[in-house]
């Protein structure tokens, strides 16, 4: 594996808000999840539960219910009042309408997704339509006295049961009337304690199922107003509650932390008598589990411990692979931290503010394991709190450490920092060139000459830093063919030749920066000497070498068709690819598509390969200059990777590589970081993936033949973050779990045997 | 309608395995047999396979099996662990993490396995199964303590459990009420848990049931239920899980470390029984007549602790004192204490008297009192042998306070070459003490305490030794770890004689000179009587049983039987009782209580008439189902086929079916402790039935 120099880094604070309630898309492969900081995620089901966008909160913006509509719309609702669609593309609130009820606590939408049912503190259900470009006031249902905390519609869409203080209640949609009232009471020793009825669920057959805080979970025939069955699972309450589609299954999570499923089973083999039955507990949780949800294959919860745990049913899942894991997620699926290498800096990026760290450093050495005291402490040396109510969306300093940028969904910061002994100076960049925000993604060029900004629609900003302390916008690039997604990864060559970025549509575009810099294109023609171009527009110009007598461009930037000349009044069909065509000459190519979502990019410093990881846990290699999969890219491709490393279920966040050793590549994710070595083979299925703690202790002839590509070290763990500083040394920045739960209110108390 | 009784399918065994032998050589031992139905029968084999068996009913009695097939293969030995299902739908077995379901119309099995991880919570190894008697459900009992409940079991993929987990340990058998709309379970902590409609929050606890629970068992009509106990007791629960009555012979303790012991007062067979006491059980009447706690201390019901326990026990010889040895096995350091109890005439106990703490530094290997009837209390001293290669001698002392008390101290300390002491006893008259360092016997003026003379007999250390009584008791009787039955003669200080012979227990008879000898040799158990003035026994049976015989007693009549035959003279005054070890399925040390003894020196028949008919009464009132077989009850057939051999009559095999089938016909359910009553009156006489 080689030896590091390790900075340990312990000292990034960073709490993520809890999860506050969680909604499947209706026969889609989304999950789209709230946190109490106001931030909505959405996940994606088909590309390995990864974290495809991600909207920043923002303070005045809770989020209390989250549904989707009219097909991929994400509603949400919130103690503001207001009820906020979300725009998916641009990753962004939309617009607001207010809901007139007071604070919001619940929010569905019919199975049509044409009508959203709010339910308010004001006792209020109202009814929204949805119609393009928002959302229309409807009416008001029957209005009585008590929070409506839970809504579900009947799946025929013609009831309304909503769950309250003590009592629940059915609607009729057509009449607006309460149709049914349900006493939800709890009697201990004469007297009558406060239940709240913290969800509920109205099943196609008439029946309603209820969780409460007095940790039951009842099934209501609510045309009788009868109770036909109740399930206690918990001391504590039962928070949330969610019914599969088929409706034979149930999760509820609870306030201690456990989620039960229900499953509908027939009470005897071939009969059709069926009953609820508690089958399995799971205790993934420390604190409330305030939302679940059900997929058809996993069941779902998100506590306010921050995580997002994804437990597959195994009966559901055909082959035993990556679906068949269970997943934790508490961390985002992109970087908080930054790293200026020269300067050894790292930046952290929290919901409102940045700081600025100096790792400590050492002059010791030792040997392997050995933990090194440190000659001089890591230092804090900036904090940067964004003004106003809304959250960070990106950050990033640049690699010399005097510039520090980040943005909002509102605005754009860039900053210069300044060195002076031990003291720090910061200033702001006056006059940013206003650009169109939020920025997703910021990375500087690799001699801080100049920073790239991923925006909306597939564009990519272009920004050059001037000394001593100013910018101007240089260029624009846009993908040829037009894209409606953000830009949320970016890579640029070291040698300042080369960018790449991935959109929301997966789609990889690698930019030509010295092409549009100089402004020479191939054959001789300059950007500025174009004449006027469109789609179905001729003109002849001569081409490299051979003469050229027609050419055409078929539609915008796909490339271009052109006969050459052969002589003898022969002429030859030619497409030149959309790089060599004058109008699109900064883009040089596009990464063929793998339909899964790219988790990580890097370009090689030496190769300007780009290697790209997939959230299925794929490893490609793209040349850049010849466009192409290397041939150790084909081979992996070929061969394919070890079983072990394809059921990994958490994403590889970030790539980076050695320059003195020009096969490694390094990547980590959350429980792991890898050495990646080109030269040696791959392991097949029979070998032991992690073996790196079995090698050591082999001898060294053993060990030569035990070695295979995958180096790997889970010592590591959650990692952040990992870079490389220089050549054999490197920063990796821990969040340990315990220091979160640390930072966390007590969980509910419980009587532990034994303890 | 079928055979919940042990015997009744031992007897249907013996005609099945007249049929089946030409057909089934596998079938050599048929352990147990559950019905389903009432043409079918279901069969374990040592084999570790469930064999059906069709049975057409032909004339008379007899029955035909005429099909047989393999519904189950990999069966574990214990009936816990199989079940059938609803309506005799299906079976269920269980073994290790396997669980296999078996669907009779469908012939289609299915199997299931649990993770064999071994979380920190311990295995997850099934124990035992209960199917739910109405709906698809499997209630399985697993080794960590968790009850799972298995639904959906007809799919290979879409099954599914639920969890219930109460017990810290194996949950040791589980049964279903006869709705099933609540479960049971039981285990080492000795709590009775009623799970109701299958939820972990709602449930109830009936607590204190005195030791762990192996089997639980509901009636038929669902009003009571009941458990029994490792210390072989039957506790009756009422519905509400309210006790009801215990049901309670012998103790079974965990290991019979005091030996068998005649209390001399009230005849009782003494020896451990619960945790820490010392039970005084009557053998005439099959009662505990009072249980003593000597440990005093609470008694933790939790596998793998180290507690203390009682492990050697004495009576002086006119029972007024009793000794007592209690240890906690310590690795390192054993913790001893010797105490000294007097009985105490108004409150008709043993009190009390001196506790000594550590009264030798490593295990007591014996103890025995020394009471000359002359010299009354001021003879009566104690000897303990430790392995601490010492044996230390205990005499009374008169406190210095008013009341004129007395307490025990230290007299004397004697060794011997720094050997292990490891037996003691004293002659008949006092006044010699033998005591036997690892090869050598050493005898020892009880007076003076000096060493009078050794005997040894190489090679192999002294496992037993014993003085003769009355007539002769010149003889010291020794037996060696190499298989020496060695007769010194006192007089002469030379060996009388010798005989090659394996002897496990030695144990002389207080009221003649006769000593019984039990030996262990190719696998069988055989007794041999004799007197020490002659090499010759006056009686031998060999083949007493296939267990080592692990302890024996001699039990003083009330008064003297008349017995004719000559060769059972020696039983005139006392019966012998023994204890075997039972190779039991988990491998645990059994407690086993043969009454061996042949019919004619058993009391009349009018005294056991009413004990019959008593149980028949009881059985109707209460029918608490007993479907589980023993090991006890597996013993009494060997006593069986002892008593035949014996006497060789063969009319009394006659005699002994057809009571069996009065029994099987009249009473389908018995309790444990009736059943065992009715083994025993089985064993005893037959005759007494023909006037019934």
């Amino acid at each position: 594996m080689g030896e590091f120099e390790v900075h340990r880094v312990r000292f990034f604070g960073l709490v993520p808000a809890g999860v506050r309630c969680l909604a499947c898309q209706p026969r889609g492969g989304r999950l789209a999840l709230a946190r109490t900081d106001g931030a909505v995620e959405v996940y994606n089901f088909a590309a390995n539960y990864f974290q495809e966008k991600v909207i920043p909160g923002h303070e005045t913006r809770s989020v209390e219910a989250l549904c989707w509509a009219a097909g991929d719309r994400l509603f949400g609702a919130g103690l503001s009042g207001d009820i906020t669609e979300y725009d998916l593309a641009l990753l962004c609130a939309a617009r607001s309408v207010d809901g007139c009820g007071g604070p919001i606590w619940s929010m569905a939408a019919n199975s049509s997704g044409t009508l959203l049912a709010i339910g308010c503190e004001d006792g209020s259900v109202k009814l929204f339509q949805v119609v393009p470009g928002g959302i229309q006031f409807e009416r008001n249902l029957d209005r009585r006295k008590g929070r409506i905390l839970c809504l579900s519609w009947h799946p025929s869409d013609t009831h309304i049961a909503a769950g309250s203080i003590d009592f629940l209640r059915v609607f009729d949609v057509c009449s607006g009337q309460t149709v049914q009232r349900i006493m939800v009471n709890y009697h201990v020793l004469k007297v009558r304690r406060e239940c709240i009825v913290w969800s509920i669920a109205f099943l196609s057959n008439g029946t309603i199922v209820t969780s409460d805080s007095f940790g039951r979970v009842q099934f209501w025939d609510w045309q009788r107003g009868t109770l036909m069955e109740s399930h206690t699972v918990s001391t504590s309450a039962v928070l949330s509650l969610a019914v599969s589609e088929e409706e034979d299954s149930i999760v509820v999570g609870t306030s201690t932390g456990a989620t039960y499923q229900f499953q509908l089973l027939p009470v005897k083999m071939g009969s059709l008598e069926k009953r609820w039955v508690r089958t399995k507990p799971f205790q993934h949780h420390t604190h409330d589990v305030r939302a679940v949800a059900h997929s058809s294959t996993a069941l779902i919860s998100g506590g306010l411990d921050a995580q997002l745990v994804i437990r597959p049913l195994m009966e559901k899942v055909q082959k035993k692979g990556y679906d068949a894991a269970l997943r934790k997620f508490t961390f985002p699926h992109r970087r908080l931290v930054s790293c200026a290498r020269k300067a050894r800096l790292l930046l952290f990026q929290f919901s409102q503010h940045l700081e600025l760290w100096r790792l400590g450093s050492t002059d010791e050495t030792g040997k392997d394991g050995e933990v090194l005291p440190l000659c001089r402490m890591p230092e804090h040396l900036v904090q940067l709190k964004s003004k106003g109510p809304e959250h960070i969306y990106c950050s990033c300093v640049s690699p010399c450490g005097s510039w520090i940028a980040y943005s909002t969904a509102s605005r754009f910061h860039l900053y210069r920092v300044q060195y002076e002994g031990d003291g720090v100076s910061i200033k702001k960049v006056p006059k940013v060139p206003k650009l169109l925000l939020p920025a997703y993604q910021l990375q500087f060029s690799s001699d801080s000459g100049s920073l790239f900004v991923a925006s909306a629609r597939g564009s990519v900003h272009v920004l050059q830093l001037l000394e001593p302390g100013g910018c101007k916008h240089l260029h624009t690039f846009r993908p040829p063919s037009g894209s409606s997604e953000a830009v949320y990864l970016l890579a640029s060559s070291a040698d300042g030749h080369w960018l790449a970025a991935v959109g929301g549509d997966w789609a990889i575009h690698i930019y030509d920066m010295k092409c549009f810099k100089v402004g020479a294109g191939a054959g001789g023609m300059t950007p500025t000497s174009l004449p006027p171009w469109g789609a179905g527009c001729q003109w002849v110009q001569r081409i490299g070498p051979l003469p050229v007598s027609h050419c055409c461009i078929p539609r915008a930037g796909l490339g271009m068709g052109l006969w050459e000349e052969m002589g003898g009044g022969h002429r030859w069909p030619r497409l030149l690819p959309s790089a060599c065509c004058p109008p699109a000459l900064q883009h040089h190519s596009t990464v063929p598509m793998y339909n899964c979502a790219v988790t990580a990019l890097a370009i090689h410093p030496i190769t300007n390969n780009l290697v790209i990881a997939y959230s299925d846990q794929q490893l490609f290699e793209f040349s850049i200059p010849e466009k192409q999969y290397t041939a150790w890219s084909r081979m992996v491709q070929n061969c394919g990777l070890h079983r072990v490393w394809l059921e990994r279920d958490s994403p590889i966040t970030h790539i980076t590589f050695n320059p003195k050793n020009p096969s490694h590549i390094l990547l980590h994710d959350t429980y792991m970081f890898c050495v990646l070595d080109k030269s040696l083979p791959l392991p097949d299925n029979s070998a032991l993936l992690m073996n790196q703690s079995t090698l050591k202790q082999l001898p060294e002839t053993a060990r030569q033949r035990q070695l295979h590509a995958f180096k790997i070290c889970k010592k590591f763990q959650p990692l952040l973050y990992a870079d490389l500083l220089d050549e054999n040394c490197l920063v990796m920045v821990e969040r340990p779990i315990m220091d979160i739960k640390t930072q966390l209110p007590l969980p509910i108390q419980q009587k532990k045997f034994g303890t | 309608t079928f055979f919940c009784f042990h015997s009744d399918i031992y007897f249907f065994n013996i005609c099945l395995e007249d049929c089946l032998s030409s057909l089934w050589k596998h079938i050599l031992h048929v352990s147990d047999a559950v019905d389903a139905s009432s043409e079918q029968i279901f069969l374990w084999s040592d084999t570790f396979q469930l064999v059906s068996v069709k049975l057409t009913k032909a004339a008379g009695q007899d029955l035909e099996a005429k099909e047989l097939s393999v519904v189950l293969d990999g069966v574990d030995a214990s009936p816990k662990c199989i079940a059938f299902g609803r309506e005799g739908e299906y079976v269920a077995s269980v073994k290790e993490v396997n669980l296999q379901v078996f669907f009779f119309k469908r012939k289609q099995l299915n199997r299931f396995s649990v993770s064999t991880v071994k979380t920190k919570s311990g295995n997850n190894q099934f124990a035992c199964i209960a199917c739910h008697p109405t709906e698809d459900c499997i209630a399985t009992g697993h080794a960590d303590g968790k009850i799972r409940l298995w639904r959906n079991f007809y799919h290979k993929k879409d099954y599914t459990f639920s969890t219930l987990h109460w017990h810290h340990d194996t949950v040791m058998d589980l049964a279903f009420s006869m709705e099933g709309t609540s479960l049971l379970s039981g285990g080492v902590e000795s709590v009775l848990v009623l799970w109701h409609n299958e939820s972990n929050c709602q449930k109830d606890f009936l607590p204190r049931l005195g030791s762990a629970i192996e089997y639980i068992s509901m009636s038929s009509d669902g009003t009571l239920c009941c458990t029994l106990h490792t210390d072989n007791r039957i506790t009756i629960i009422n519905s509400n899980l309210r006790f009801s009555k215990s049901i309670q012979g012998l103790i079974k303790s965990r290991d019979v470390k005091t030996g068998l012991v005649v209390d001399p007062r009230t005849k009782a067979l003494v020896l451990n029984g619960e945790p820490g006491h010392l039970q005084f059980y009557c053998l005439q009447s099959d009662q505990q007549l009072f249980s003593l706690d000597i440990v005093q201390r609470q008694y933790i019901h939790q596998a793998g602790l180290n507690q203390a326990d009682l492990v050697k026990v004495a009576f002086s010889a006119q029972g007024k004192w009793l000794a007592t040895v209690e240890e906690r096995e310590e690795v390192t350091d054993p913790e001893l204490q010797l105490k000294l109890w007097l009985y105490d005439e108004e409150t008709q106990s043993f009190k009390l008297n001196t506790r000594i703490n550590m009264p030798h530094e490593d295990h007591i290997t014996d103890m025995c009192f020394r009471e000359m009837d002359e010299l009354e209390d001021d003879s009566l001293i104690l000897v303990t042998a430790g392995r601490d290669c010492v044996f230390k001698v205990w005499v009374m002392v008169e406190d210095t306070d008013p009341e004129g008390s007395v307490s025990w101290s230290c007299d004397f300390v004697g060794s011997y070459h720094n050997y292990q002491a490891t037996n003691c006893c004293f002659s008949e008259d006092g006044s010699l003490l033998a005591v036997s360092f690892e090869e050598t016997v050493t005898v020892w003026d009880s007076i003076t305490w000096d060493l009078k003379c050794t005997f040894c007999h190489p090679p192999g250390k002294i496992r037993n030794i014993c003085f003769g009584r009355l007539t002769c008791s010149k003889y010291l009787i020794g037996a060696t770890d190499y298989g020496f039955l060695c007769c010194w003669n006192l007089l002469s200080c030379a060996l009388e004689w010798s005989a090659h012979l394996n002897v496990l227990v030695l144990q002389p008879d207080p009221l003649s000179e006769h000593i019984a000898a039990v030996s262990w040799l190719s696998k069988e158990s055989s007794l041999f009587v004799f007197k020490p003035n002659e090499p010759r026994p006056i009686y031998i049976q060999r083949n007493l049983c296939k267990e080592k015989i692990q302890l024996a007693a001699f039990v003083p009549r009330d008064e003297p039987e008349t017995i004719v035959s000559e060769k059972y003279h020696w039983l005139r005054r006392s019966q012998l009782f023994f204890l075997t070890d039972t190779q039991v399925r988990n491998s645990e040390v059994g407690l086993t209580t043969l009454l061996h003894t042949p019919a004619h020196v058993l009391p009349s028949a009018s005294f056991l008439c009413p004990i019959f008919i008593n149980s028949l009464l009881i059985s109707k009132e209460n029918k608490s189902a007993e479907e589980v077989a023993d090991e006890v009850e597996m013993e009494s057939e060997k006593t069986e086929d002892d008593s035949d051999e014996e006497r060789g009559v063969t009319e009394m095999e006659q005699e002994d079916t057809s009571a069996m089938e009065l029994l099987g016909e009249m009473t389908r359910k018995l309790s444990k402790s009736q059943e065992k009553e009715l083994r025993k009156i089985r064993k005893m006489d037959y005759s007494w039935i023909s006037a019934f």
